[in-house]
Parts: structure tokens; C-alpha cells; sequence
């Protein structure tokens, strides 16, 4: 039995624990961001040369760079932004049906199905991607934006039906009764009571598919076959090459999508319901 | 409306015993639901492996006789390479999901108490292209990166000759903080969702009734977060035994590992090797399929008593 006195020692106790968990995630987020570091001074420095701590000189150069047409990264962001939003859009056709499947309903075979359906993230997509590469170029789509938004379905659909099966379940489908028996049609139900309550999570879902498409590299990288160019090819090719200001600044520009995405949607990542899906395979 | 909106019920499982009782009688309703995704999942995935394994056993393909051959399985299981490949890839695959499970246990932990600016900056690198970690622990890690110079200046070493390898080191010491980096916050996203979840109220009964921190820890909230802990383990460890680009630019020169070396066998110019570089592919996909079941069976063993339960009607 705790004795009350434990109570009031383990109160007192409870400053120094929250300096010291104050301090540890200071330190963590500290180490999280570190990497950013090199990578902002390295796309203002002029010839950073080695030991030196900070760069003599600073320029804009490598920013200016990003703008000419030898870097492609304004095709690349283009690009990019086309096969992240109809992945996304497309996902999120097939999804909702899905989610709703497997957030309401009891069927037989649903743990299956759910299992089946996160396979393209859970096992490496390189056998699957050295297959269909064969037939995509006999259909002339190896290469082809079409080609890279059908593999860019692999892992954007699992994870918006996950999202979305789990903003489902925590939706309670008697608002739907209740709104179909004072008199609203199917549609009318859909677009004033349905699609109002699961808006928030969609949105986390729809987010979560976006980021997962931009940010894909190996499946562009076998697909597209050097003719598609998404941002993150280009900056793979950057990293290949020797300039490290130019490399940098295309390394920033890349996370710029995510990072305005993030803040313009943290209030939906505090979406549990939604985020708990992914914890619920 | 707003009372509507208020009446929100918390107890999931009357309403799942609800919707069971709308929906049973007419499961195809489900099925037609799900149709969409499932048949887009298996032309595309599942197609895609088909594909693969008839390019593999020489009935389709560049190099295709039309007779079914078993040479490329052979030359790709026979060779030393493939063993070292695998090897490299479970030890780093398996270290990785272990320490960046245990970590961000933790770390869910420490976070559940802290404030949400807190949790909000733990996941910033969440949305983060590997591409950009890759390029930041470079410039961060390799011999003349910032933690070189910052040792210079503190006189700790005299040259960037005196600094350890920490990028394409035999190790893959960079790869592995570069995994963890990445990965503990997905974790931890996933196990602190998880953990608000958790009515705190279980804690507190154990408290009171005279449970240690440690115990409680151990006996209320680790049960608890175990279907969390496994989902999201499983993710990591499936995306980093496959990864690419990761150990690609940040890894070991040799060995390579096993995605490493279908990339390298499936560019050659020998295009024989094209097979080989599928065979392998495969191979790679059951390895994973076996240990993600093995894992599954072991672990909570939720989905096969599903099955079981089903069968016993």
C-alpha cells in the first residue's frame, strides 16, 4: 500500500523530474535537428574550406543556381508536385471506401485484407518494381509521369487506408442514421454529415500520401528511368556530383513542401485517431 | 446538431457490436467497399511479383529462351556475396528497429508528459526525404564535416585523418544513425498515439494500489502499448531491411547490402545478370515476408487467433 507520505515525497520529487525530462528533450530535439545545420551554412557558403568552423565568405550563389535551368529544380518541384497530388488524389478515391470497410464493419477475412493491403510497405517493393518495369516499358509507360504515379500507389494507398480506416472507427455512423431518417438523401448525407465529421483525419491521411509520394526516391528512381525527375532524383544526382553549395540548397528546397505542410497542419497531426491507425496493423 | 455532436459515444465496442449486427447479414457490402484498393494492391504488387518470378525462371524477359531455368536461383544463392548481403542487411535492419523501438518507447514516454510544442518538434523529421538526412549526416559525419571541425577547434584532434569513419564505414555507423534519426520519430508518433489512448486511469489503480513507477511500467502501460509497439517495429523493420538509397550513399563499400546488390546485378551490362538481379529481388521479398510472419506469430499472435476464432465459428 502506498503510504500517503510516499505521496507527498514522490510530489516533492516531481520538480527535478521535470527538469530533468525538460533537459533530455531539449538535448534530443537538439541532436534531431543537427543535421539541418551543415546544410543551411553549406547553401550560403562560398568555399568552406576545411578546418575552418564557419566559412569566410558567404553568397547566394547556390541559391541563385537553383533558379537556372542546368539544376532542374524547377522541373523537378513541378514534377514532384503533379505525381505527389494525383497519387494522393487517387489514394484517397480507393481509400475512403476502404477505410470505411475496415473501421465499421466485422467481415470474414478483414484481418487478411488489412494484412494484404500494408504488404507494399512492409516488404521491399524491388522484386515487384524489376517486374512490372518490364511491362510498363512494353506499354511505352517506363519513363512516363503515368508510369511513376501508378508505383507511387504502392505505399500511398496502404497508408491512407490505414489512416482512414481508423478516423472511421472512431466515427459513429448513427449521426448518418439520424440525418437519413429526418429526410436527407444519400448525397445529402455525404456531403453535410459524413464527409464534415472524417474531414479532419482525411486530411492527416491525404498529408501523410502527399509526403510519402514527394519523398519517394528508389520507386521514381527504377520507374522513371532517368526521364522522370522528381526533386528528390535531383537531388540525388547533386549528391553525386562535387557541388556541395548547390547540393544543399536543393536538400532545403526539397523539405520546403513538408515543412509548410506541417505547420499548416499540426493541429491535424494531433489527429490520434487518425495517427493510432498506423499503430494498429 | 450540437447535441448530435456532443453525444459522441466513447464506448467503441457496443457500437462495433452495432454495426456487426447491420452489416453481417451482408458482408459483400464490405468486400465491394474494400474492392477498389485490394484489386489495385494485387495487379500492382502482386502482378509486379508474378512478373518478377517468370523473369526469374527465364519464361519472360530480355533474355527469355522459353524453357523454365533454375540458373538464376543458383548462381544467385551459390555466390558469396548473397550470404554477405544478407547478413549486412538483417544485422542492420535488425539493430536499427531494435534500439529505435526501445528509444522511442521512451522517448513516447517522456513526451506524453511534456508539452505538445514538445512532441510537435520531436517529429520534424518525420516528413524529411531520406535524400536530405542522407546529405545532412554527410556533411555532419564525414571526415571533413562540421563534427570534425568542431574537434579541430577544440584542439581534440589535430587533422580530419585523426577523426573516426562514421560515413561508408565498415561498421555502417552512419547508416544506423541515420536510421535511427529518421526512424524514432515515426516510432514514437505511432507508440504516443498509442499511449494517450490509454485511459490513465489503469496507472493510477496500479499506483494506488501500491504498484511501483517501475512495475506499473512494466505490468499496465508496456501490455497496453504491445499492439502499437509491434504494428510500428514492423514498419521500420520492413522499410529498412529494404531500403536503398541509405545504405547506397551512406553505407559500407563491401559488403554491399542486399538491395545494394539487386540494384548493382540488375544494371549491368551483362544483361544474364538481369535475371540474377530478380532472382535476388525475390529472395529478398521472402526473407522479409518470413521474419514479418515469424515476428507476427511470435508477437501477439492477434491475427492468427482471429483466424482460429473464425474457424471454430
Amino acid at each position: 500500500m502506498t503510504h500517503p507520505a510516499d505521496i507527498i515525497r514522490s510530489t516533492a520529487r516531481l520538480r527535478p523530474t521535470a527538469l530533468l525530462r525538460t533537459t533530455s528533450l531539449a538535448l534530443i530535439i537538439t541532436v534531431l535537428f543537427l543535421p539541418f545545420l551543415p546544410l543551411l551554412i553549406w547553401s550560403f557558403a562560398q568555399g568552406w574550406y576545411f578546418p575552418q568552423l564557419v566559412p569566410t565568405q558567404w553568397t547566394l550563389a547556390n541559391w541563385a543556381g537553383l533558379a537556372s535551368a542546368g539544376s532542374r529544380v524547377g522541373q523537378g518541384f513541378v514534377q514532384s508536385l503533379v505525381i505527389a497530388g494525383i497519387s494522393t488524389v487517387l489514394a484517397l478515391l480507393v481509400g475512403l471506401p476502404a477505410g470505411r470497410a475496415l473501421g465499421l464493419m466485422e467481415f470474414p477475412g478483414k484481418g487478411a485484407i488489412k494484412l494484404f493491403l500494408l504488404l507494399p510497405i512492409i516488404v521491399s517493393p524491388l522484386a515487384t518494381l524489376m517486374g512490372i518495369q518490364f511491362v510498363l516499358i512494353r506499354l511505352g509507360l517506363s519513363g512516363t509521369l503515368v508510369g511513376v504515379v501508378l508505383v507511387h500507389l504502392l505505399p500511398t494507398i496502404p497508408y491512407m487506408t490505414l489512416v482512414l480506416s481508423s478516423v472511421y472507427a472512431n466515427f459513429d455512423p448513427g449521426y448518418e442514421a439520424q440525418a437519413r431518417s429526418l429526410g436527407a438523401s444519400p448525397s445529402q448525407v455525404l456531403r453535410t454529415v459524413t464527409l464534415p465529421l472524417i474531414a479532419p483525419g482525411v486530411v492527416v491521411g491525404a498529408l501523410f500520401a502527399f509526403l510519402i509520394s514527394w519523398n519517394e526516391f528508389l520507386l521514381t528512381f527504377f520507374v522513371g528511368s532517368g526521364r522522370v525527375f522528381t526533386l528528390p532524383m535531383v537531388l540525388f544526382t547533386s549528391l553525386q556530383g562535387g557541388n556541395t553549395g548547390l547540393t544543399a540548397a536543393i536538400a532545403i528546397t526539397s523539405i520546403i513542401p513538408a515543412v509548410v505542410f506541417l505547420l499548416f497542419s499540426s493541429q491535424a497531426l494531433q489527429n490520434d485517431a487518425a495517427i493510432g491507425g498506423l499503430g494498429d496493423v | 446538431m450540437t447535441i448530435l455532436l456532443q453525444t459522441n459515444p466513447n464506448n467503441q465496442d457496443d457500437r462495433n457490436t452495432e454495426e456487426q449486427s447491420n452489416h453481417w447479414a451482408i458482408p459483400w457490402h464490405a468486400y465491394l467497399l474494400v474492392l477498389p484498393a485490394v484489386s489495385l494492391i494485387a495487379v500492382l504488387f502482386g502482378g509486379g511479383l508474378v512478373l518478377a518470378f517468370l523473369q526469374s525462371i527465364g519464361l519472360m524477359g530480355l533474355t527469355s529462351t522459353g524453357a523454365v531455368s533454375l540458373d538464376a536461383y543458383q548462381q544467385a544463392l551459390t555466390s558469396r556475396q548473397f550470404w554477405q548481403s544478407l547478413g549486412l542487411s538483417l544485422y542492420i535492419a535488425l539493430t536499427a528497429t531494435a534500439i529505435s523501438t526501445v528509444l522511442s518507447i521512451g522517448l513516447a514516454l517522456l513526451l506524453l508528459r511534456a508539452g505538445r510544442w514538445a512532441s510537435f518538434a520531436c517529429q520534424l523529421t518525420l516528413p524529411i526525404p531520406h535524400l536530405v538526412g542522407i546529405a545532412g549526416i554527410l556533411l555532419l559525419l564525414s571526415p571533413s564535416g562540421v563534427l570534425s571541425r568542431v574537434l579541430v577547434h577544440l584542439g581534440w584532434i589535430s587533422s580530419d585523418q585523426d577523426f573516426p569513419l562514421l560515413v561508408n564505414d565498415r561498421a555502417n555507423l552512419g547508416v544506423m544513425l541515420h536510421f535511427l534519426w529518421k526512424e524514432i520519430p515515426f516510432v514514437t508518433l505511432i507508440l504516443l498515439a498509442v499511449l494517450r489512448g490509454i485511459r490513465p486511469e489503469y496507472g493510477m489503480q496500479a499506483r494506488a494500489l501500491g504498484a511501483s513507477r517501475w512495475k506499473c511500467f512494466w505490468t499496465v502501460t508496456l501490455p497496453l502499448l504491445r499492439p502499437g509497439i509491434i504494428s510500428a517495429s514492423l514498419i521500420v523493420f520492413g522499410f529498412v531491411f529494404g531500403s536503398f538509397e541509405v545504405p547506397f550513399l551512406l553505407g559500407s563499400t563491401f559488403p554491399k547490402t542486399l538491395p545494394v546488390l539487386v540494384y548493382q546485378a540488375f544494371t549491368d551490362l551483362d544483361l544474364n545478370q538481369r535475371s540474377v538481379a530478380i532472382a535476388l529481388g525475390l529472395l529478398l521479398s521472402g526473407v522479409s515476408i518470413s521474419l514479418i510472419a515469424l515476428y507476427l506469430w511470435l508477437g501477439s499472435g492477434k491475427p492468427f487467433r482471429r483466424v482460429m476464432r473464425r474457424a471454430q465459428g
